[in-house]
């Protein structure tokens, strides 16, 4: 259930689940995210799920932070709707080249490359929440010991197909972009596809992922 | 098909097709994108007698230089931008807020933005453009968008789908104004920062870095220091949010911004004053002023009658 509502600047309402990050809270705001989309509230021009948050945004020359307010305090929520897992397994490249904050990584953690490699492929990884560019998946969560900040300035530009850790989370750059996660390897596949317009995201909140080294020349020569 | 068309002799800094955006994407991380600077956007289709939500060329800095080859075209150029007309040996120094006739062979030279960074180019008519999710915007990061998603480059032709008949010349009082104080309401993590942080970010001036695009534009000043956590949860953005990372300098989030981010929220930029926040060129002192929401609200309505009012007396 929503917490707390506040305003993030003139134009948006900021909706609070609470401080715990899980899939039972990230169900919930699915669950009110899909709820608020089906509304097709006039003046809401982005509602932006995230782990334990959801923001909606609106123009304010149609409704204000008040009006939208009342209308969300009083939604009901659309029982059923469960959402569906896929699987997918993402090829990794963890050659040097591509890992650009492993060195980093170690220090952080206080723990060798091979152990931090072999406890992130291990994992199986949920998806919370995909954004921050175009079908970037946010996956969790990893061991409490793989849990590292991000970069104190982030990159102006990180490469496309970068893996980056930060927190209990992991993700990937499906182009290039600016960021601050901690970046461990590449996939040479494909993540997001602007020319599917219904389904752009290969991978989807809810799916299960999980992560499979390969060598430099698999990645050279990968094909979809 | 395509008889008129404009050849790109140059195709200026960071040229591209721009319009009102595209909404109710940002679960999917595509942003909102459109044209930065909404107001210069919105005058220019009028001064071409074209819809409001018509496609135009957003330059930045350096724009393009064209030769048109068709029919009779009417073009008008928005913002605070120094350009030529070039009709066979006669040279026309160009105002902005002015309609102007393009015939065949006629050259367009935009030469550069004066003391701002955005400018836009409107014909009486429409481009031939690919829409993507209802939205001609470009966005060059994630290439979505018309022209596949790049800025404009030499070597291509801008295809003109229609001409409207609409040869009225049309011209508008307008002068670009330059903000230095930035209105802003507190963000949602506040409280991070020290007293000392808070004091700087209301006090200090901050300058804008080079390192600022159509994503985001970066300041530098003194350290926001952060007491409580320089990460946060990520979470949803708009455009205006002005985030702080561990660096303690902050980042405003503009138009092509990711539509999720984990840094602590100072502060977010109010509507009214976005169209101008995001024309300061790089150099440029800014401070940041404090306001509530409700004059946030009277700030927009403000903002909005008055451009209302501008379009109007076209």
């Amino acid at each position: 259930m929503i917490k707390n509502i506040s305003n993030l600047g003139d134009a948006a309402l900021y909706c609070d689940f609470g401080k715990d990050v899980n899939k039972d809270i990230n169900t919930q705001v699915i669950k009110y995210f899909k709820t608020i989309q089906k509304k097709n509230i006039s003046g809401v021009s982005n509602i932006t799920p995230s782990y334990n948050k959801l923001i909606i945004s609106f123009d304010l020359k149609k409704i204000n932070f008040n009006k939208l307010k009342k209308i969300i305090d009083n939604i009901e929520i659309i029982k059923g709707d469960s959402i569906q897992n896929k699987k997918f397994e993402i090829p990794v490249c963890c050659e040097k080249e591509f890992s650009l904050d492993i060195k980093r990584l170690e220090e952080k953690l206080n723990m060798k490359e091979e152990k931090i490699y072999e406890s992130f492929f291990e994992k199986e990884f949920f998806c919370y929440m995909t954004g921050f560019i175009a079908g970037m998946p946010f996956l969790g969560d990893l061991d409490e010991n793989l849990r590292a900040k991000r970069l104190d300035t982030p990159r102006v530009k990180v490469p496309k197909g970068s893996i980056g850790l930060t927190e209990q989370f992991a993700n990937i750059y499906t182009f290039e972009s600016p960021g601050g996660w901690n970046i461990i390897g590449n996939t040479p596949l494909n993540i997001f596809d602007s020319n599917k317009e219904k389904e752009p995201n290969l991978i989807n909140p809810g799916d299960l992922v999980t992560f499979k080294r390969i060598s430099k020349e698999k990645y050279q020569n990968y094909h979809e | 098909m395509n008889k008129n068309y404009f050849e790109i002799i140059r195709a200026g800094i960071n040229s591209t097709f721009q319009d009102l955006g595209r909404s109710n994407l940002h679960h999917i991380g595509i942003p909102f994108s459109g044209a930065m600077d909404n107001r210069n956007y919105l005058l220019a289709n009028k001064l071409t007698g074209n819809n409001h939500n018509d496609p135009v060329i957003e330059f930045a800095y350096q724009g393009p230089h064209l030769k048109y080859h068709g029919d009779k075209i009417n073009i008008a150029i928005t913002g605070d931008v120094s350009f030529k007309i070039k009709k066979g040996d006669n040279l026309i120094n160009g105002e902005c807020y002015q309609s102007f006739i393009l015939e065949n062979d006629d050259e367009l030279d935009i030469i550069s933005t004066n003391k701002s960074v955005y400018g836009y180019l409107a014909i009486s008519g429409t481009f031939n453009l690919k829409f993507q999710w209802s939205s001609c915007s470009t966005n060059t990061k994630a290439k979505i968008g018309s022209n596949n998603g790049e800025k404009l480059s030499v070597n291509q032709k801008i295809n003109v789908k229609e001409i409207n008949n609409n040869f009225v010349l049309r011209k508008l009082n307008y002068v670009n104004t330059k903000i230095e104080n930035i209105r802003v309401i507190k963000g949602t993590n506040f409280n991070y920062f020290s007293e000392e942080g808070k004091k700087i970010f209301f006090k200090n001036e901050f300058k804008v870095s080079k390192l600022s695009d159509r994503m985001g534009m970066r300041l530098e000043g003194k350290k926001i220091e952060n007491m409580v956590d320089t990460n946060i949860r990520s979470e949803g953005l708009i455009k205006g949010v002005i985030q702080v990372p561990a660096d303690g300098n902050p980042i405003i989030m503009l138009s092509d911004h990711g539509t999720i981010g984990g840094y602590p929220k100072i502060g977010v930029v109010v509507s009214a004053d976005y169209d101008k926040l995001v024309q300061l060129t790089p150099g440029s002192k800014v401070k940041f002023q404090e306001v509530d929401l409700s004059s946030a609200e009277t700030l927009f309505k403000l903002y909005d009658l008055e451009t209302q009012n501008l379009i109007s007396q076209i």
